[in-house]
């Protein structure tokens, strides 16, 4: 919020008093849509209100396994509460017996033949990968997401261009609603991308008929450490 | 945008020529509306949600000036360019320099109702530049020639047999399929190669983080991740309402968007762009085109609040029988009727009056917007600016006049009542407006007050 004050007291001076002001300090330069916006914006927008306060927005803590199984299944999703990374490995290899081209970025899962390095800095040829497992921080009961960010999942690309998806939610956390989720983001290191994933890609656009496997992975298994 | 000269009674009478598909039209839109109650009745703090976000935004409106400054700090910081565009011209423009900066001629698209708005797309053809949009909804209606006809689900006034056709000619699927499961996997190769093939990729924008600089941008399909994590460019166009103020409060806005818009609890992907990958800029475009006009309009400020969900559309029981093309505007139904006149009062001063004022578009709005108020408001505005019909004031005066001396009025009763009952032809015909797809009532015998003083 500072840094906000201190640049709104640069500019007002001369957004407040409207237009004149601004071509005065502009002497050799017509105001450019950027000042122009801004001193409209300053001119028209009301009287300051009050933030909502959001502390009190809180989901219920019980049951959360339970939960978010429900959702992630209604979404599309699997759900595996596994003791260890064996047991992970050993659903992989039995759910996904076809895939050939399989990229793992979770730890100590070695069994079969996956790449753990991408060391192929050209990235459009990941088009052709089967499998993708990756890891999450937590996962979100009230919506069945996972949230990853790029510090964990590089590339950016990877769990959207591969056929299948597979996340580990290394931690077993899963928290019981979004305000949970941004209070643990806000504690987390800061990321360049991140995004919440929530099921397969799908898309209900012909008629309404969901359709699971729009442009991303055609299945979402989510492993939750317990 | 396509041009349109006929009004929206005009273009809702030619949707209403295939009585079986609005009753479709109509059944569907209900049914996402229903899907919306569902997931919505499961939260018990649903109105404080409600009301929380419509706070938010209303502290965003009145201090947008700053938020904006700090959200440009906080972006250039991160490493991502930011642009002024004060309206559609301009952001053209913009996009169109920065395309060519980076000698591409072929983009992506994901869904964005500003490029929409701005007639991007149009734009960039006439300058060469090819552009495929990548929602699979809204590559139908790109291949149709047509504009989306709802902000959420830009092709649900289409029949899967009409999809099925578009397909068979231009992405060579066979004839006469009309699978959705078949048709959306030949969009998803056809799609999946534009993704592989194309250097720069526009997405739109959902939330903008004035805190953090980040933006966010919400899909089902993945399609705005496929689109920018491969091209080599990033532009995002997002209208300056857009922004919130800190990061927590996308966890108001977030429960609220997809549960209002489709019934879903969140879309699939909810992406958060702060930085640029390496080597691969990011661009966003600030667009405001009118917002700041209609920032200064008390009475009408509140529409700014919008967060293009959708759901007053699916629950309008005019929108939903008179199809998203009836409003020829970027963005339809109730919320577009209130944000279109504040553009161009002439050019729309139909839609304010395309409602029966029902309420419901306010009922479901997630951020409490007064869209039946502000209807009614616009009603008065255009009157007052004397941009209704001459049929329609010169019937209101007289109205006025007969409501206004008991006389005149005992009289226009008498003669009403004369002729529904011995000349109904003078009414029953196509001349009457109100006679169109009704029958005229039974004429009763006398008035209340003939039969009052009667019997008294």
């Amino acid at each position: 919020m500072n840094v906000a004050r201190v640049g709104a007291n640069r500019i007002r001076p001369y957004a407040a008093n409207g237009i004149q002001e601004c071509t005065k300090r502009r002497t050799f330069k017509k105001m450019n849509s950027r000042d122009k916006i801004l001193s409209a914006i300053a001119a028209n927008q009301p009287e300051r209100t009050a933030l909502a306060d959001i502390s009190g927005f809180k989901g219920a803590e019980e049951n959360l396994q339970n939960k978010y199984a429900a959702v992630l299944t209604a979404i599309g999703g699997r759900i595996y509460f596994v003791k260890d990374e064996n047991e992970i490995a050993a659903t992989i290899a039995a759910q996904f017996p076809e895939a050939k081209r399989i990229i793992n970025l979770v730890d100590n899962l070695s069994i079969g033949n996956f790449e753990t390095v991408i060391s192929d800095p050209e990235i459009h040829n990941l088009k052709n990968v089967d499998l993708a497992i990756i890891k999450a921080k937590f996962a979100v009961a009230e919506n069945g997401a996972v949230w990853i960010t790029e510090k964990e999942v590089q590339p950016r690309v990877l769990p959207f261009i591969c056929e299948h998806l597979a996340v580990v939610i290394t931690d077993g956390i899963i928290f019981p609603t979004m305000h949970e989720a941004y209070q643990k983001i806000a504690t987390l290191e800061e990321y360049g991308y991140g995004s919440f994933i929530a099921g397969p890609s799908k898309t209900a656009d012909i008629e309404q008929s969901l359709v699971i496997g729009a442009h991303g992975p055609r299945s979402m298994s989510v492993f939750v450490k317990v | 945008m396509h041009e349109s000269t006929k009004d929206h009674a005009a273009l809702a009478a030619e949707f209403n020529k295939d009585e079986q598909r609005v009753n479709w039209h109509d059944e569907t839109l209900w049914w996402i509306r229903q899907k919306r109650d569902k997931n919505v009745h499961q939260l018990p703090e649903w109105e404080a949600l409600r009301e929380a976000a419509s706070q938010i935004k209303f502290n965003v409106l009145s201090n947008l000036h700053d938020y904006l400054l700090q959200f440009e700090k906080n972006a250039t910081a991160n490493g991502v360019h930011v642009h002024w565009a004060a309206d559609a011209k301009e952001h053209n423009e913009i996009v169109h320099r920065l395309l060519t900066e980076h000698k591409v001629d072929r983009m992506v698209k994901s869904k964005s109702m500003l490029t929409e708005e701005c007639g991007l797309n149009e734009y960039l053809a006439e300058h060469g530049i090819e552009v495929i949009d990548s929602d699979l909804g809204e590559r139908i209606v790109q291949l149709a020639k047509e504009p989306p006809s709802h902000i959420v689900l830009p092709c649900i006034h289409k029949k899967k047999e009409e999809i099925g056709d578009l397909f068979h000619k231009y992405l060579g699927t066979p004839a006469n399929v009309a699978d959705p499961q078949i048709l959306t996997e030949a969009a998803r190769q056809h799609l999946r190669d534009v993704f592989l093939t194309r250097r720069a990729a526009l997405t739109g924008v959902n939330f903008a983080v004035a805190e953090t600089g980040e933006f966010v941008v919400c899909t089902n399909e993945g399609n705005a991740d496929m689109g920018a994590h491969l091209a080599d460019v990033h532009i995002a166009s997002m209208g300056i309402e857009k922004l919130i103020p800190e990061r927590k409060h996308l966890g108001v806005f977030l429960r609220l968007l997809t549960r209002s818009a489709t019934g879903q609890p969140i879309t699939t992907y909810s992406s958060h762009f702060k930085k640029p990958r390496k080597e691969t800029p990011i661009h966003i475009i600030l667009v405001d085109n009118g917002r700041s006009v209609q920032l200064g309009r008390k009475e009408f400020r509140n529409s700014l609040k919008c967060i293009r969900c959708g759901a007053c559309m699916n629950t309008c029981p005019v929108y939903r029988r008179s199809g998203g093309h009836s409003y020829h505007t970027a963005v339809a139904g109730p919320i577009g009727s209130i944000l279109a006149p504040n553009l161009d009062m002439k050019k729309y001063k139909d839609l304010p009056f395309a409602s029966t004022l029902c309420g419901s578009c306010s009922n479901v709005c997630p951020v409490k917007i007064d869209i039946h108020d502000q209807l009614y408001k616009w009603r008065q505005e255009l009157v007052k600016e004397g941009y209704t019909p001459a049929a329609k004031t010169i019937s209101m005066k007289l109205m006025a006049q007969t409501l206004s001396s008991p006389t005149l009025y005992n009289a226009a009763g008498k003669s009403g009542r004369f002729v529904l009952k011995h000349m109904p032809f003078l009414v029953s015909n196509k001349l009457n407006p109100w006679y169109k797809e009704r029958e005229m009532p039974e004429a009763p015998k006398e008035s209340f007050r003939e039969w009052y003083k009667k019997n008294n």
